[in-house]
């Protein structure tokens, strides 16, 4: 258990040099993309890996936070900083009412899935119809580097604002998975009846989960629009845009507090990567994202993190096991197998 | 004093009356056992007073106060807890996780809902196990942990359905005790079981329902010996 | 007006039977296994290549070449079966929604990349495209579509009723473990069950490579609808998926011919979404929850 404190700040002190040791840009955007899709999927993280409600329709957020700031700015010439607020408490809104719809009406596991996956569909269609939104062009984000406008001259500065969410989204995570939230959340995700019969308001902590998963989800729509400087419906309010949030989760482990960060760091890569190498080939990072998911999915369906905290939780569990054992020992009361 | 009142109670499924005009009460630090042949309405009669079932007619009152109409959560929350007859696990969480579940519906501290699970893990006498997977527990160890989870929610009355079954005649007397300390500890006990040894060790009063009608409650050796009740039992194994 | 109204009916109601073809699929898989398969519209891609393919190079009608992609996309499904989902019948129900998610991310993608992400179409020559009945448009491969969507599902209908095969697939939807008591094998039963769904969806690919264009990304376009449709239906409905279809074609014809831009859109997911809120087993009862 010591050693994770000092893993975790070494974890952190590479990040925090990494852009006073690489210099290539290319490299930087790679490490900007693992970031951002370590703060978005963290965001899904909290919805669907802790209270286990799965959603495959996160674009529906993520796009309402890209939007939101890029109207404001683009039309109004609000600070896209601001923008990043108001787009976060309109996706919590937009979370709520999808949340109050869902779970008021017991939508439970694929039927939650696909109710959110038609969330984001209805949210592309309209966007893609009304001219405020400029269709299916897109909105073009005028570059005008101003820190005020959340517009950098370098690189860098992308990438450590990227790294300063990332982190707080994570920090925020992991206090949430030890706090009374948390516990609700899983007791949700495992087993609705008993977790109320403990007391715990399923409905209230679904719906602070998909508001809470929302609008930091809205943030990293908010950060994508003000990196790319580009965004149209097919980036953003797209299924692919849904499934790349759930995935670095998904392959990292749901559910947990580096499940994320670790999935993100080792998807995005790849799927650079093959990019790189079989450019010629679109759509090879996607097969390669296809064929890890399925591997996760029959060898480590807990995910990397979560398969990493069984193997080491065990060992951990018969010692403690051991120091502890007042009545009874694991011979007789758990299964062997 | 009267702590629980059920009266009346009437709770049907699509035609069919699971629970019959059934009347209860529950006296403050009593231990009230509920038996019956299977089907009788037992688990549905638990299920309408801790608000998984909403019953047709009739009232549950505790400490005065209507409980009919409140979801689970509520009833946890007014003091009443529970354990079920097929065991509902936090599966993939340790046996702690899932005390410390229960323990949050008081405390709001991580450390402070940490401390009462393992304090109430240490009475159930299953603390050797807080680190192991709920999953991977057996049964009856599971239901030993549902007991934890659910003094872990600090109540004021626990609903006890069918705990002891599976365990071996020295861990009934073992539970037996336990039951009997939990109760010294002020909190009041209803609880449905088929195991007849253990309901006469512990009953201060005794319901036996048959059919979804409570055909008898009162003292324990008194209530075995109505004709009616044997004959509900006639067939079925009283063990 | 009337016309309108009547053209829109009638386009409606052909796609509707495409959109039942493809439901069927997907609700016949899942009354077995209980897995909503996601890949579904990308095997019905793989069904519509095959047609393309067989035309430009071997110069087959897309009717005939039918059996063709039928049975290969059936091997498919098997194959698909034995190697991954017969390992995830007793996962959660969204990480089977993710492996088949998995498994639709590879066939599209291998798709862009051995065919690139060009559409292409069928030119039938010689072929009547439009009959014109009292001034209402009738698209002939549509038409023939939706016969044959007709027909399959009868068909369909019949083999689960009358076949002892058939009966054992049914067994199997209704109670895995007393099937498997019987004496029914229910792990041959899985394969043929999404065989059979694979083939239904090559089939639905086959009909309508005539009038769609073919591309690897088409299958998302019917996915989507596939999965309100089997919801609206019921899930394992089998005669509720052809209806759904219906509904559902025949609103997206009407929004098309009232609605401005793609809104029409709109109509699919907002019945969806009310659906599941008021009748999540679906409008004719299902297997669901």
């Amino acid at each position: 258990m010591k050693k994770s404190p000092i893993l975790i700040t070494l974890a952190l002190v590479v990040f925090a040099i990494f852009p006073l040791v690489v210099k290539d840009q290319y490299y930087m955007h790679i490490a900007i993309l693992i970031l951002y899709y370590a703060l978005v999927s963290q965001a899904w993280n909290i919805l669907s890996g802790y209270s286990g409600q799965f959603s495959f329709g996160h674009a529906a957020f993520f796009g309402t936070g890209a939007y939101t700031s890029s109207i404001l700015f683009t039309k109004l010439g609000m600070s896209p900083w601001i923008g990043l607020i108001i787009g976060a408490v309109i996706a919590a809104v937009i979370g709520l009412f999808i949340g109050y719809l869902s779970f008021r009406f017991k939508l439970r596991g694929v039927f939650f899935s696909l109710g959110t996956l038609a969330f984001a569909e209805i949210l592309r269609i309209i966007i893609q119809n009304f001219d405020v939104f400029n269709k299916t062009l897109g909105v073009l984000i005028p570059y005008k580097p101003d820190p005020l406008m959340f517009q950098f001259s370098s690189r860098t500065t992308y990438y450590y604002i990227i790294l300063i969410f990332a982190i707080a989204v994570t920090a925020l995570v992991y206090y949430i998975s030890r706090s009374k939230l948390g516990y609700n959340l899983v007791a949700i995700r495992e087993n609705e009846d008993a977790a109320q019969s403990l007391g715990v308001n399923t409905y209230k902590n679904k719906m602070i989960a998909i508001a809470i998963s929302a609008s930091l989800t809205a943030i990293g729509g908010t950060f994508y629009a003000q990196y790319m400087l580009f965004i149209e419906p097919a980036t953003t309010f797209s299924n692919d845009v849904s499934i790349n949030i759930l995935l670095p989760a998904i392959i990292g482990g749901a559910g947990t507090v580096l499940g994320p960060i670790v999935g993100s760091l080792i998807i995005i890569p790849i799927g650079e990567l093959t990019t790189t190498w079989f450019g010629n080939f679109v759509g090879v990072n996607l097969m390669a994202y296809g064929v890890i998911l399925i591997l996760v999915m029959l060898y480590l369906p807990e995910g990397i993190v979560g398969w990493f905290q069984n193997k080491f939780g065990k060992k951990k569990s018969a010692k403690k096991n051991k120091d502890s054992s007042i009545s009874g020992g694991e011979e007789v009361g758990t299964l062997k197998n | 004093m009267e702590l629980l009142k059920i009266e009346g109670l009437t709770k049907r499924f699509a035609g069919l009356v699971a629970v019959n005009n059934v009347s209860l009460t529950l006296n403050k630090g009593e231990i009230v056992g509920l038996v019956g042949p299977n089907g009788a309405g037992k688990t549905t009669l638990f299920h309408s007073v801790c608000g998984f079932h909403k019953p047709e007619e009739g009232s549950v009152t505790y400490k005065g106060k209507e409980l009919i109409g409140n979801k689970p959560e509520h009833i946890c929350k007014e003091g009443i807890a529970r354990t079920f007859q097929i065991v509902q696990p936090f599966g993939n969480l340790t046996v702690l996780e899932n005390v410390i579940v229960g323990a949050f519906n008081r405390v709001k501290s991580y450390k402070e809902a940490e401390r009462l699970a393992l304090e109430k893990l240490d009475l159930i006498g299953i603390s050797s196990f807080a680190y192991s997977r709920m999953k991977d527990l057996t049964f009856p160890y599971q239901k030993k942990v549902e007991v934890a989870r659910a003094l872990a929610t600090s109540p004021e009355v626990l609903f006890l359905d069918e705990v002891m079954s599976g365990l071996n005649p020295s861990e009934v007397n073992e539970f037996i005790e336990l039951i009997k300390h939990i109760r010294a500890s002020g909190i009041s006990i209803f609880f449905i079981e088929h195991l007849m040894s253990a309901v006469m060790a512990l009953s201060d009063r005794l319901a036996v329902m048959h059919l979804g009608e409570k055909i008898a409650d009162g003292d324990p050796q008194e209530v075995m010996k109505i004709p009616t009740v044997i004959e509900a039992y006639l067939g079925e194994e009283v063990s | 007006m009337l016309t309108l109204i009547l053209q829109s009916l009638v386009d409606g109601i052909l796609m509707g039977g495409i959109y039942g073809l493809v439901a069927i699929g997907l609700t016949l898989i899942f009354g077995v296994m209980k897995i909503i398969n996601f890949a579904q519209g990308a095997l019905l891609m793989l069904g519509m290549y095959i047609s393309y393919w067989s035309f430009i190079y071997l110069g087959i009608n897309p009717y005939l070449s039918i059996p063709l992609s039928a049975i290969s996309l059936f091997f498919i499904g098997a194959l698909i079966q034995k190697t991954i989902l017969s390992k995830m019948l007793n996962a959660p129900e969204h990480n089977q929604l993710l492996v088949t998610l998995g498994i639709m991310l590879v066939i599209e993608n291998l798709a862009l990349i051995l065919w690139s992400p060009d559409f292409r179409s069928v030119k039938l020559d010689g072929f009547i495209q439009t009959l014109n009945i009292g001034g209402i448009g009738v698209n002939v491969p549509k038409l023939i579509a939706f016969i044959a969507a007709i027909v399959l599902s009868i068909a369909l209908f019949l083999f689960l009723k009358k076949t002892m095969l058939g009966k054992a697939i049914r067994a199997t939807s209704i109670n895995r473990n007393g099937a498997l008591l019987s004496g029914i094998n229910t792990n041959r039963i899985n394969y043929i069950a999404f065989g059979l769904g694979a083939s239904l969806a090559a089939i639905a690919g086959s009909l309508i490579t005539p009038f769609f264009y073919t591309s690897p990304t088409v299958g998302a376009t019917f996915i989507l609808k596939g999965f309100v449709v089997v919801v609206l239906g019921g899930l394992g409905n089998f005669i509720g998926a052809i209806i759904g279809g219906l509904i559902i074609g025949v609103s997206e014809a009407l929004g098309g011919a009232f609605l401005p831009g793609s809104l029409k859109e709109l109509m699919t997911y907002i019945i969806f979404v009310i659906v599941l809120m008021a009748k999540p087993n679906g409008l004719f009862g299902g297997k669901a929850r």
